[in-house]
């Protein structure tokens, strides 16, 4: 019965969605492996929901195939439903059922599903199981999907955007929720746009943008990778002027940081000019520079600490007073900024 | 899915659906409550014409009020609750569920036969207590008039999905509703098409409710006859109901 080929669960090839002509899907290959928490990250309208949908059966794509669990969703959907659990970011209910018929309705389409009011508990819903539909939160409806998305054991969960609507305490909880099925064997496919989630809870992580895939890895290796193409103009083997405006070209590979450049970053807060600027490029441990906003520089070394003590010492000669220093890894969110561009991805 | 799993599968969807028909008032106000009014008050308040064989009124009202009872069933009861369904994406994720399609079209119909029986039995118990004496007995009527509800609810169930698989929710719930109206009122259930003016009846002789009607009061009606164009034209609107239904029906 089981067809599935090698160790992925879901495999993407040159996946293509048009909408009016309109890539929002543009020839995207994925895979996902079996037992992980995959997470799909991007802008709204990123491309995520369609990915998703086609990977789902519910949208057809224009181009290129997808396999989930050696299964095509679109033919061979009957074979494969039993296997998936899926949380839409669409998918109402019966505003009159409560949530435990719900989830025993659910239940029932399942071989050996799990057991519904300790499910409800689980999820945090025991309080308003005998609620009808209409009257809960949103949160709590989406509590509900997931748990209706789980309720049959599935090998595979996809889920689209499975904390939106919850508040801080509810994502930690699902967070929780997440991680044990993961414990259990099952895939997870999530989609999000947080990026702390993603980081949180992913094995891996793909960002997408305009339907394209642009970085893919673990969060720490996008975080590593980070700043991704090549050192600016200004390093002192160059000996060049360092260019106010020239923030970190990204040309490269995403996701595959140059051998020399270690994780640490500094963030100087100070306000420089383009002179300035050039001589802390030119610092002797200062592997990379680059504006990152006007009047905040991120520094790349090898040595933090040395790099401190040679930074301190230049604002001393020069007599600037810096508003800030950090010294630290980058978080997937400069990734996701660098990658996606500030303002939403245009 | 075993044959066992997907049997499971339709009996708590089936199971479900029965609740939810009973949990939402405003049906149960156009299945029941709306037709069994009209029975009491056609019946006993003198309004109409009486009937040309002489009997009582009630015999000529029941006929009608059988066939308002297939039209709020399949047209605004089903029609409506699944228009809402679609809009709230229930159908979307029992799509993604394992529940094999037919199975939920075997529960939605179950839901419309369960509804219809109580109709039938309280319309008859109503009309029996108003003095209803069809020929040959309420009984063997009702099991005579069986084709007809069945044909009727045929087509008047495709109308409802029909509208609740195009249209945007609230726009199906005032079609639906605007056409119960419509139907009542020129559609031969409370007044006889022959009491119309021929403008009127002659068009409204072509559309499914009047031929339901006529078919009902041709089998429960003293000397009432059967017309077969009555009965091919409804049959044939049955047939167009459920083939444009499934060439249009979508979930999302």
């Amino acid at each position: 019965m089981n067809t599935t080929t090698g160790a992925d669960a879901i495999v993407l090839e040159r996946l293509t969605k048009r909408y009016d002509g309109r890539a929002v899907v543009d020839e995207l290959d994925l895979a996902v492996r079996r037992g992980e928490l995959f997470a799909l990250l991007g802008p709204n309208g990123a491309g995520k929901t369609s990915t998703v949908e086609m990977i789902e059966g519910y949208r057809r794509p224009d181009g290129g195939t997808v396999r989930v669990l050696g299964y095509d969703p679109r033919k061979e959907g009957g074979r494969l439903r039993p296997n998936l659990g899926l949380m839409l970011q669409s998918g109402g209910l019966y505003s009159q059922l409560r949530p435990i018929e719900a989830l025993e309705l659910f239940a029932a389409f399942y071989p050996e599903p799990l057991q519904p009011i300790q499910l409800l508990a689980q999820v945090g819903l025991s309080r308003v199981a005998r609620s009808r539909y209409r009257d809960l939160s949103g949160g709590e409806r989406q509590r509900l999907s997931l748990a209706l998305a789980i309720v049959g054991r599935p090998r595979l969960a996809i889920l689209d955007e499975p904390t939106g609507a919850m508040d801080a305490q509810a994502r930690r909880e699902t967070w929780g929720v997440l991680r044990e099925l993961r414990e259990g064997g099952t895939t997870i496919l999530l989609t999000t746009h947080l990026l702390d989630e993603a980081e949180a809870l992913a094995d891996r992580v793909a960002i997408i943008d305009r339907g394209r895939l642009v970085a893919l890895g673990t969060p720490a290796e996008l975080r590593r990778g980070m700043g991704v193409a090549r050192p600016v103009a200004g390093l002192p083997a160059e000996g060049g002027p360092v260019q106010a405006e020239g923030s970190m070209a990204t040309g490269a590979a995403p996701g595959v940081p140059p051998a020399e450049l270690r994780e640490v970053r500094l963030e100087l807060v100070a306000p420089l000019d383009a002179e300035r600027l050039a001589q802390v490029g030119r610092l002797p441990t200062v592997q990379a520079l680059r504006v990152d906003r006007p009047g905040v520089y991120v520094l790349r070394t090898a040595s933090a600490g040395d790099l401190l003590v040679e930074l301190s010492t230049w604002l001393l000669t020069v007599g600037i007073e810096p508003l800030a220093i950090r010294v630290g890894q980058g978080s997937l969110e400069d990734v996701f900024l660098r990658l996606v561009g500030e303002g939403g991805g245009s | 899915m075993s044959a066992v799993q997907a049997w499971r599968a339709f009996v708590a969807q089936a199971r479900v659906e029965l609740l939810l028909t009973t949990r939402r008032g405003e049906n149960l106000l156009v299945t029941l409550a709306i037709p069994l009014l009209l029975l009491v008050f056609f019946s006993t308040v003198p309004l109409l014409p009486p009937p040309s064989w002489g009997g009582r009124q009630v015999d000529q009202v029941v006929p009608g009020i059988l066939a308002l009872a297939v039209v709020s069933t399949g047209l605004v009861s089903l029609g409506i609750a699944t228009a809402f369904e679609r809009a709230y994406g229930v159908l979307k994720r029992l799509g993604g569920s394992p529940l094999p399609r037919p199975a939920l079209l075997a529960a939605k119909t179950l839901a419309v036969i369960v509804t219809e029986i109580v109709q039938v039995v309280l319309i008859a118990a109503v009309g029996a207590i108003l003095g209803w004496a069809p020929p040959g007995g309420i009984v063997p009527g009702i099991i005579a008039a069986l084709p007809w509800l069945l044909l009727g609810s045929i087509a008047f169930c495709a109308l409802g999905l029909l509208l609740a698989g195009v249209l945007r929710a609230e726009a199906v719930l005032a079609v639906a509703n605007g056409l119960y109206l419509v139907f009542l009122l020129l559609g031969g259930i409370i007044i006889p098409l022959d009491h119309l003016p021929q403008a009127i009846a002659v068009p409204a002789s072509l559309l499914p409710p009047a031929q339901l009607a006529g078919l009902l009061r041709g089998t429960l009606e003293p000397g009432g006859v059967v017309d077969p164009i009555q009965a091919a034209a409804l049959a044939a609107w049955a047939v167009a109901l459920v083939a444009a239904t499934l060439l249009t029906f979508r979930t999302e």
